[in-house]
Formats: structure tokens, C-alpha cells, sequence
């Protein structure tokens, strides 16, 4: 160790013994925050904390957005309609239409719902004073790919029938017989377990790290202001970081919600094509 | 929650009342946009398609009404055209027919005028002759009862006389054609049809 990183190590060590106890590194309660009101009914705890909050803001936010901007539509829209319309065509002409095909439109609802919810509670990371995601908490994503996994195995027994389906989904077309005792645990696992569980975790994953990236920058320019001695010259880069984080995350944001409803609109197709 | 909370917390498990939460959140969100927001979308789709093709509809019903305003118009030009030519050939027939018409009837007229003339020439000469007859007769009696009463003295006198009177008659004649100058010298003879006339 050089004698410089020693020198800062004392120093560090001398602060904490001060009282400060160093760098608070961000925990995972970052996700647990204290409950605003907590009651339990019918046996389940409800919490009602920031984040719940901030679920229900994000979604009321988004479905006053569309709603207004769809209150009296033009065949000439206005910026607002625009906006809703041009969201609403990325998911109902580029996912549904383009991915399922012919049969897609009618999932164009569900997958624009997806794709506006995550869109909007993703975007909370990033709102000022709010600054986390409601998908960062893994329950809101798993609900989510739940509900997809539901209605792509739904989907897929009412197109194909049950015992087509199944069987597809276990022995697919086209392996040969030795390879079985591969494929179809594989298969199984896959689009029965996997699917969803990745699909949770994608998006949880995502919107957890990209939360806890944003508060150890920010934490950390905070906290080299405040430690005293030469560190404050490292201050502005770890604002700096934050900064770019925060515009990272913006790209993570729209991107998840994107691949959500892609990936989605993917095992839908699947759903409704037989497997070739 | 509060019990949990103080446990080390498992990301990947979460609680059930937030998953309550979560599906309660969905549900209102897909209710709001399935039933009222995308319809209206879709809706507006299908209003701005039509419209478009509505445009595009009736722009092709303007051209097609204007095409055949343009063939009706050169039809009737044609049908002018064509009816413009028999105009003018009946027009000129009808011409060529009046100039006919026209020129026989002058032809008629100019013969008639001739005949007329002839007529009137006939008429007066004759109305001369049958004067002059009178007048010879009366000239006659006169030189004859002149040579009577002359004594004949001499004969070249008497000869001078004869050959005035000749003279006089040839004078006459040379007014008359010669056919009717032979007759003239029978005079009576004419005379008389003249009176019957």
C-alpha cells in the first residue's frame, strides 16, 4: 500500500473514530422504507409505504395523461394526442402487429397497458423528490409476468387446444427422439418457470440497480463533501456519475418497458403460432 | 411488514400485500386503457383512415366526373362538328341550287325580254309599213295624177320623175328586211291581212 492511500486510510479510519462512522453504503432497505399506514385485512399485511405511494401516483399520472390527451380526439391531433398516439403505435404496429402478426391486435390493449405502466412507474427513478421505481420492488414486476403468463398459456390452449400445446411445449417438433431427455425438461422448465421468473427479474433487476447506482453516487458526493480534508476534490465527479447515471437510467427505463412488452408479445406469438 | 422489516429483507420475496397492491394498481390502469383510452384510439385510427381515403375516394369521383364532362364535351363538339359540315353542304347545294334556280330563271326572263323586243320591233315596223303603205298609196295617186297633168315634155324629165320615185322607194325599203321589201311592192296584198288583223 502506498503511503498516500495509507495516509487516507488513517485519515478515514480517524473520522470514523470521531463518531462518523464512514460511508454509509446504501442497503437493501433503500426498498423497505417505514410504512405510511400499515393494517392487516383478511390476513394480509398491507403496508402502505413511499414506494405504494408512489405506485399509485405513477399510475394515475399516466392514465391522466392518456386519458386527457384521448378526451376529445382529432383526426388532426393535437401535441398531447400525438404523444398518446405515437406511444400507443410503437406498442400496437411495432410489438403486437409486427411480432404476433394479424392476430396480435387484439392483445394490442393488454401489451399497451404493460407498456405504459411499466413506462411510467420506471420513470419515477428519476423524478425528482421521488427517485425510486415501484418496479424496483420485485412484487409489481412479478405481478406483472404473472398476469403474461397467465394469459400466453391461456392464449396458447385456447388457439392450439390443450393436449397440442403441452405436447409442444414439451416434445417440439423437429428434435430428434435421443435428444429428448434433454429438451423436454428444458422446454418445460422453460416456458412454464423461466419465462416469467426472467421476466420479473428483468425489469426488478434493472430498476433495483439502477436505484441503488443513483444513491451511492449521490450518496458519495455527498458524503466526500461533507468528510472533510482533500476528498471534497473528488466530490464533483461522483455528482458527475450521478448525473450520467441518471441519464443511463432514463435509457433503462424506456428500454425495459420496451423489452417487456416485446418479450411478452414474443411468448404471445408463440401462444398463438404453433411451434413450426 | 414491520416484523420482516426488521429481519434481513429478501429482495426476491416479496409480500403479499404488495403484490395485492401491485395487481390492484394493473388492474385499474388496464380497466381505464382497455375499455376507454384505446378504443377511442383506435377509433380516431379508423375516423383518420377514412378520412384520408374518404379524400382520396372523392378526389377520384371528381376526376371521374371530370373525365366524362371532357368526353360528353368533345362528343358534342363532334356532334357540332359534323353537324356544322351538313349545314354547310346543304347551304351550299341550297346555293348552287338557288344560282340554278337563278340563272334559269334569268335566262327565262332575257328570252322573254328578247321576244318582247322582237315583238315590239315586229309591231312597229309593221305599224311603219302599213304607214308608209298609206303614204305610198297617197304618194302614187299624187304622182300619177302629177304625170298626168304634166305635160311629159321631156323625156328626162319624165325619166327623173320615175327615178325619184324609185329612189323614194328604195329609200323605203332599205329600212324594211328584203324579204318583206320584195312584198311591199304588192302592197294591196299585204294591206289586207293587216286590216283583218
Amino acid at each position: 500500500m502506498t503511503s498516500s492511500a495509507l495516509a487516507l486510510v488513517n485519515v478515514l479510519a480517524a473520522e470514523g473514530g470521531e463518531g462518523d462512522s464512514g460511508f454509509q453504503s446504501p442497503t437493501i432497505e433503500e426498498f423497505y422504507p417505514e410504512p405510511l399506514v400499515s393494517f392487516s385485512l383478511l390476513g394480509v399485511d398491507f403496508a402502505f409505504t413511499r414506494i405504494t405511494f408512489i405506485l399509485f401516483l405513477a399510475t394515475a399520472l399516466i392514465l391522466a395523461l392518456l386519458v386527457t390527451a384521448m378526451r376529445k380526439p382529432g383526426i388532426v391531433p393535437g401535441k398531447l394526442q400525438w404523444l398518446a398516439e405515437s406511444g400507443y403505435s410503437v406498442v400496437r404496429d411495432g410489438i403486437a402487429r409486427d411480432v404476433i402478426g394479424p392476430k396480435g391486435l387484439p392483445f394490442a390493449p393488454f401489451l399497451g397497458s404493460l407498456f405504459f405502466f411499466i413506462l411510467a412507474n420506471n420513470a419515477m427513478s428519476i423524478v425528482p423528490a421521488l427517485q425510486i421505481s415501484p418496479m424496483s420492488k420485485f412484487a409489481f414486476p412479478l405481478v406483472l409476468a404473472v398476469f403474461v403468463w397467465v394469459l400466453y398459456n391461456y392464449v396458447g390452449i385456447r388457439e392450439q387446444g390443450a393436449g397440442k400445446y403441452f405436447k409442444d411445449a414439451a416434445v417440439p417438433p423437429g428434435v430428434p427422439a435421443a435428444a429428448l431427455i434433454l429438451v423436454t425438461p428444458i422446454e418445460l422448465l422453460q416456458v412454464f418457470v423461466i419465462r416469467p421468473f426472467t421476466l420479473a427479474v428483468r425489469l426488478f433487476a434493472n430498476m433495483f440497480a439502477g436505484h441503488m447506482l443513483l444513491v451511492v453516487f449521490s450518496l458519495g458526493a455527498v458524503y466526500l463533501l461533507q468528510v472533510g480534508n482533500f476528498s471534497v476534490i473528488f466530490a464533483p465527479f461522483s455528482l458527475l456519475m450521478a448525473i450520467i447515471m441518471t441519464f443511463f437510467e432514463l435509457l433503462v427505463i424506456v428500454l425495459q418497458a420496451y423489452v417487456f412488452t416485446v418479450l411478452t408479445a414474443t411468448y404471445l406469438n408463440g401462444a398463438v403460432e404453433p411451434a413450426h | 411488514m414491520s416484523i420482516l422489516a426488521a429481519e434481513a429483507h429478501n429482495p426476491l420475496i416479496p409480500p403479499v400485500g404488495e403484490i395485492i397492491v401491485g395487481v390492484i394498481a394493473f388492474a385499474i390502469l388496464y380497466f381505464v386503457l382497455a375499455k376507454f383510452v384505446f378504443p377511442q384510439m383506435e377509433k380516431t385510427f379508423v375516423a383518420r383512415r377514412e378520412a384520408i381515403e374518404g379524400g382520396i375516394e372523392r378526389a377520384e369521383a371528381m376526376q371521374a366526373e371530370a373525365k366524362a364532362a371532357l368526353d360528353q364535351y368533345r362528343a358534342q363538339l363532334a356532334e357540332a362538328r359534323t353537324e356544322a359540315a351538313q349545314i354547310r353542304d346543304a347551304a351550299r347545294a341550297e346555293g348552287q341550287q338557288i344560282i340554278e334556280q337563278l340563272r334559269a330563271q334569268a335566262q327565262e326572263e332575257s328570252a322573254r325580254i328578247v321576244a318582247r323586243g322582237e315583238e315590239q320591233l315586229a309591231a312597229s315596223r309593221q305599224q311603219v309599213i302599213n304607214e308608209l303603205r298609206g303614204q305610198i298609196g297617197a304618194l302614187a295617186v299624187d304622182l300619177a295624177g302629177r304625170v298626168v297633168g304634166e305635160s311629159l315634155a321631156d323625156d328626162a324629165r319624165r325619166s327623173g320623175t320615175v327615178d325619184r320615185f324609185l329612189d323614194q322607194l328604195d329609200g323605203m325599203s332599205a329600212t324594211t328586211p328584203d324579204g318583206q321589201a320584195g312584198r311591199g311592192q304588192g302592197g294591196a296584198t299585204v294591206y289586207v291581212p293587216q286590216d283583218a288583223r
